[in-house]
């Protein structure tokens, strides 16, 4: 049969760093195909050299047979691509119709736009995903659910033989999952292949047919999903034996022996925020990890936001220990103790041009301050301390944050706020991003500290991590905690299940 | 740009076989001013004269003052289009004030508040546009194109549109005195501009600074004090341009509100560009953007001295900014 | 829980709300000049005011473009001027000639613009800052630093002087063609939408596979053709080339955009409500100019420059209210 996309020996390399060296892609029409890798393997970049982002260095690339010209996302588009990107690549300021018709706006006879036609269109387009919205709203206006379905409705409507959905999941909850999931199969019925990048292997196994396995900016596998396992699929993606990986255990938060709680640190009593919280309420004492469980738009990053003085308060209070009075800036939250790791590092965490020394002391600042300026020695000191406890790997602590990878970027963000000395450290998806060796290194960190008297609020959509890492977690559903879970005896199921039984009620 | 701090680099560039443009970009305002000496050294005559000296070490003063402003503003990711203005403003307060009655009767006190009266109301102006930029979140370009505009008006209406000349060495010794035969502000630029370098190499303001303009939503997350730190900057830049208003009516011993730094704002951009200050924000070169500015002032005066038009130098000017910017950028890719 | 909101006229409004304020104050503003001032009403006055007022519309439908990538034109005051002494020394040939010319070299410096920002990547407010300067030089250099008298005798004049079908003046007319084609080009075409699309995200309209190369060199080049028309409006209604006009218009442009609810961050404009923050802004001199009539105040015209910096400030205070309602909240 023929490859509906045949890419081999594919390389590139951006200003000399290699990104693909070997890489090869075969997709057969109608099926829905994998690939996965560690960050770095060159998966997007593979992707974006198919869809005519970036311009491949060497190697073959055939659309149906035939050699791809494509050199431009539009021309990818014309030629049946259509991608949905891992950050929306949609335009939120505009109409649903605008982004789901844009550049292919049917026309009246003058030529001019007919909107009355692109309205129905898009109504009927959505029908189609069962979703029902005023397609004239602001896209924006929606949940980011339903923006990506609006993307994939998009992509669908250009009449696409492949649709690329680069870690489209990971911004929707179950449920949503399970609609884009019957979108995903309705899509493979008419024949549409789908090429579907994600993090969470347990999805490929519901929906894909064949994975291809990258690593190191090569193709190292293709398999067929239905005859491998996932630790095969794992011990090929990281290059290792199975074995190591199993006695490794799958996280470095759990271990650390169970030490009687100490005293509280910080206590939130029905606290609200204009941003979405409604009611939520959780105590963190010395030496503990706090989950907070719940799906995505539960409150989970909302409640950090609140707690670090980020969101005022509608109503209840904070109480923490180290401040005498209330939280209202992150200099306040920092003043009385409080470190809050974001999720986002780019965008909230590194200041690129700075070097690792300047990023690591960026909040300790006011504290190495004698007479308005900074003490270089102290600091000095500090970040050398750090970067060998922590082990990040830099030429020195002169070179600049951006050019250190995913993981040690986050090394360097964690030493920000572990040099701060605080009592309280919220982490907001802390191994997001980072390889999977990073990730266990930095969980031991955090474990380590927690040792020490540290607490550690803990958000994670890996429910893994908050099963073993925490001590407790705080079950967190449209902006109301509603119960609480204690280590030991918390499993993942009942986790889900605090969550689901939670959900059912509501709906009920 | 051998004394800025902020390019230690310890790490080995990644450089390709092809054509290294970091080389040129980085010392590119270096290359520009031999190849200007060079120039004038053979074409203009009498360029090697100590007088040729005086004359652009006098006239580079202002706009080297205001471009050191300039590049701390830049380094916000900001921008003040508003200088010239608010050089206007001080400039035409100054005589307003040593020439009033009371002035007249205390001759050293009026000469005290006519130096400090202006610049206290330049750096207020500071305020009103960091204020806006940072408690309203008004686009940088906006928020000071208000006093680009109205800050001239406001010169204007005080000066009723006159030209107000005086004779006041003491006020003139700003802009006409001299130290070991040198141009008093000549001392003033250097001084100004250790000084500013020094904060932003060793204190927690240049540093919260860089940080706000390398990435503002990091910084306050780690508890940087964005909006003061924003106000700062666009305060200093104010009162080093209501320093530079005073120099330039010290130097013509007059003051006309609608001339005094009339497209400052485009000298102290170019200059703190060509000096390597990123648009984005987040870099300080501060001894580079005085470099900027004795390139920009030694184009104006080759083109003067070689018997070009005005208008002409404008356009060559307008052709620096986009070539340095363009250079700029070229690097970034 | 998927989100089914249906049709909410809260919403409906929330997002027009930008735009409802300024029409709301210019009627307001109307009704009380009306009331107060006796030939207000008056055809004179109307028509008067339009006809100075038609560049300024112009230029601000032009700059509402450029606005709405998330860009800036800095170089529309300077364009102006140096078109209107295009336009001067073009006049002995006529409208016919003087018309095209004025526009095509406000379109060529638009042009220029379009190739700095788009092929060199330099930021727009360097590159039109850098225009602004080069337009300058070149309306002085052109004109000798001298205003350029149009040529009385030729039909030139008519543009500012004769009414069209006996009713409106030429200008107004011209202005009017000017303003609903470039509404049709904004509201009904693919391209219009582009240029929303981009001030809204401008690598998601990449993504999209949109033609962004395209709508941001039109953007600069319409905004070069409006200000070059502007030119040809300032030149016959002084009668002359004015190379050391224009300064501050690029901030009444803005201001008017800005007034009219158009996000200075890009991806939502109306030209409709651009053409109404002109008019309010125009209205604001003219009661001024009525009110110096009356005799009670007296301003010169250098408190026009503050009342102008003053307006923006006004502004841009009620605006950044609104948008802090809206959501793009920072951090």
């Amino acid at each position: 049969m023929q490859h509906l996309i045949e890419m081999s020996g594919i390389k590139k390399s951006f200003a000399g760093v290699v990104a693909l060296q070997n890489a090869n892609l075969h997709i057969a029409p109608g099926e829905v195909h994998a690939i996965i890798g560690q960050n770095g393997a060159g998966k997007s970049t593979l992707i974006k050299i198919l869809t005519g982002v970036y311009r491949r260095d060497a190697g073959e690339v055939t659309i149906n047979g035939t050699p791809s010209t494509v050199s431009t996302p539009r021309e990818a588009q014309d030629a049946g691509i259509a991608t949905i990107y891992q950050e929306l690549s949609l335009v939120p300021l505009r109409s649903v119709t605008e982004n789901v018709m844009m550049g292919y706006e049917p026309r009246t006879r003058f030529g001019t736009i007919d909107w009355k036609a692109a309205h129905k269109r898009t109504r009927e387009i959505l029908e189609r995903f069962g979703i029902d919205i005023d397609v004239k709203a602001q896209l924006g206006s929606y949940s980011t659910a339903i923006q990506q379905l609006v993307a994939i409705a998009r992509a669908v409507s250009l009449n696409a033989q492949l649709v690329i959905m680069d870690e489209a999941t990971s911004s929707l909850d179950d449920q949503e999952i399970e609609i884009l999931f019957s979108v995903v199969r309705e899509l493979k019925k008419e024949g549409v292949a789908v090429l579907y990048i994600s993090h969470f292997l347990d999805e490929l196994y519901q929906i894909c047919d064949r994975v291809t396995i990258m690593r190191d900016g090569q193709t190292v596998g293709q398999r067929v999903i239905s005859e491998t396992t996932k630790l095969g699929l794992i011990s090929e993606m990281l290059g290792r034996d199975p074995e190591e990986i199993e006695a490794a255990g799958m996280t470095g938060l759990g271990g650390g022996e169970k030490a009687e709680p100490g005293s509280s640190l910080f206590e939130a009593e029905n606290i609200s925020t204009a941003r979405g919280l409604k009611d939520v309420s959780l105590t963190l004492r010395k030496g503990e990890i706090v989950g907070l469980g719940g799906l995505l738009g539960s409150g989970r990053t909302e409640t950090a936001r609140a707690l670090f003085g980020l969101d005022g308060l509608k109503s209840g209070k904070i109480d923490a220990h180290g401040s005498s009075g209330q939280i209202g800036t992150p200099a306040e939250a920092i003043a009385a103790g409080v470190g809050f790791l974001t999720e986002d590092r780019k965008r909230e965490g590194i200041v690129p041009h700075m070097s690792v020394r300047e990023n690591m002391t960026l909040a300790l600042l006011p504290k190495l301050k004698t007479m308005g300026m900074v003490d270089r020695k102290r600091e000095t000191e500090l970040v050398e301390r750090f970067i060998k406890s922590l082990g990040i790997k830099t030429s020195g602590m002169e070179q600049p944050i951006r050019e250190l990878s995913g993981g040690n970027q986050q090394k360097v963000l964690l030493a920000r706020w572990l040099a701060l000395e605080p009592e309280v450290l919220i982490l907001d998806e802390p191994t997001r991003g980072v390889d999977v060796g990073a990730k266990f290194e930095i969980q031991s960190i955090i474990r380590e500290y927690v040792d020490k008297g540290l607490g550690v609020l803990l958000i994670s959509s890996e429910f893994e991590e908050l099963v073993e890492g925490a001590d407790r977690i705080v079950v967190l559903r449209d902006g109301f905690s509603i119960t609480e879970l204690e280590n030991p005896g918390v499993t993942e199921e009942a986790l889900i299940a605090a969550i689901a039984h939670h959900h059912e009620e509501a709906a009920a | 740009m051998t004394m800025d701090n902020n390019t230690v680099q310890n790490a080995p560039k990644s450089s390709g076989p092809k054509f290294d443009w970091s080389v040129v970009s980085r010392h590119g305002g270096v290359f520009a001013l031999i190849a200007i000496l060079l120039f004038n050294v053979l074409i203009t005559p009498n360029f090697l004269h100590p007088q040729t000296l005086f004359v652009n070490i006098s006239q580079v003063a202002t706009i080297a003052i205001v471009a050191v402003g300039m590049t701390l503003v830049i380094a916000t990711g900001g921008i003040d289009l508003s200088v010239g203005a608010i050089m206007a403003l001080s400039g035409a307060l100054a005589p307003l004030i040593f020439t009033s009655p009371f002035a007249e009767a205390n001759p050293e006190l009026g000469l005290a508040l006519s130096i400090i009266v202006p610049i206290i109301v330049a750096l207020a102006c500071g305020v009103f546009n960091g204020a806006l930029v940072s408690l309203l979140n008004v686009q940088p370009i906006v928020a000071t194109l208000i006093f680009f505009i109205s800050g001239r008006g406001i010169a204007l209406v005080l000066t009723n549109g006159n030209l107000q000349t005086f004779t006041n060495p003491a006020f003139s010794y700003l802009g006409t005195g001299k130290i070991l035969g040198f141009p008093f502000q000549g001392y003033l630029v250097v001084i100004i501009a250790i000084c500013v370098w020094w904060v932003m190499s060793y204190t927690v303001f240049g540093r919260q600074l860089l940080a706000v303009g390398g990435n503002e939503r990091a910084a306050e997350l780690s508890g940087v004090p964005v909006k003061r730190v924003k106000i700062g900057a666009y305060v200093i830049c104010a009162g080093l341009s209501g320093l530079a208003g005073l120099i330039v009516v010290a130097i013509n011993s007059a003051s006309d509100a609608a001339r005094i730094g009339n497209l400052m704002e485009l000298d102290a951009i170019a200059a703190a560009v060509v000096g390597g200050t990123l648009l984005q924000g987040g870099k300080a070169p501060i001894f580079g953007a005085i470099l900027g500015a004795v390139i920009i002032q030694l184009v104006k005066y080759t083109l003067l001295a070689n018997g070009v038009a005005d208008e002409v130098a404008l356009i060559a000017k307008a052709g620096i900014i986009v070539l340095a910017v363009y250079v700029q950028q070229a690097r970034k890719e | 829980m998927l989100d089914t909101t249906a049709f909410d006229l809260r919403r409906y409004i929330q997002g027009n709300n930008h735009s409802l304020g300024v029409w709301i104050t210019l009627i307001a503003l109307i009704v009380f000049g009306v009331m107060r001032y006796d030939n207000f009403g008056g055809s004179y006055n109307i028509s008067s005011f339009l006809n100075y007022n038609a560049m300024f519309i112009v230029i601000a439908v032009g700059m509402c473009f450029v606005i709405m990538t998330g860009g800036i034109d800095l170089s529309v005051g300077s364009v102006a001027a140096f078109t209107s002494v295009v336009a001067a020394y073009l006049s002995p040939y006529g409208i016919q000639v003087a018309l095209p010319g004025a526009v095509a070299a406000g379109l060529a410096i638009g042009g220029l613009n379009a190739f700095f920002v788009v092929a060199m990547r330099i930021p727009p407010f360097i590159a039109t800052l850098a225009t602004m300067l080069g337009a300058k030089g070149g309306a002085l250099v052109i004109s000798g630093a001298q205003t350029i008298s149009i040529d009385w005798t030729s039909n030139f004049t008519k543009l500012g002087l004769e009414k069209a079908f006996g009713i409106l003046p030429w200008t107004i007319v011209i202005t009017a063609i000017v303003v609903v084609g470039l509404w049709v080009l904004l509201e009904k075409t693919s391209l219009g939408r582009t240029v929303l699309a981009i001030g809204g995200g401008e690598d998601a309209s990449v993504m999209m596979g949109l033609n962004v190369t395209r709508a941001k060199v039109l953007v600069y080049v319409l905004s070069g053709g409006c200000a070059g028309m502007a030119g040809l409006f300032l030149a016959s209604g002084f009668g002359a080339g004015q190379p050391l006009e224009g300064v501050g218009w690029e901030l009444s442009a803005i201001a008017s955009v800005v007034v009219g609810g158009t996000l200075l961050t890009g991806g939502m404009g109306s030209i409709s409500a651009t053409v109404a923050g002109a008019l309010l802004l125009g209205l604001v001199f003219n009661i001024l100019n009525f009110e110096n009539g009356r005799g009670v105040i007296s301003l010169s015209a250098y408190w026009q420059m503050v009342i102008r910096g003053a307006f923006l400030f006004a502004v841009i205070v009620f605006q950044s209210r609104v948008a802090s309602t809206a959501k793009k909240g920072t951090i």
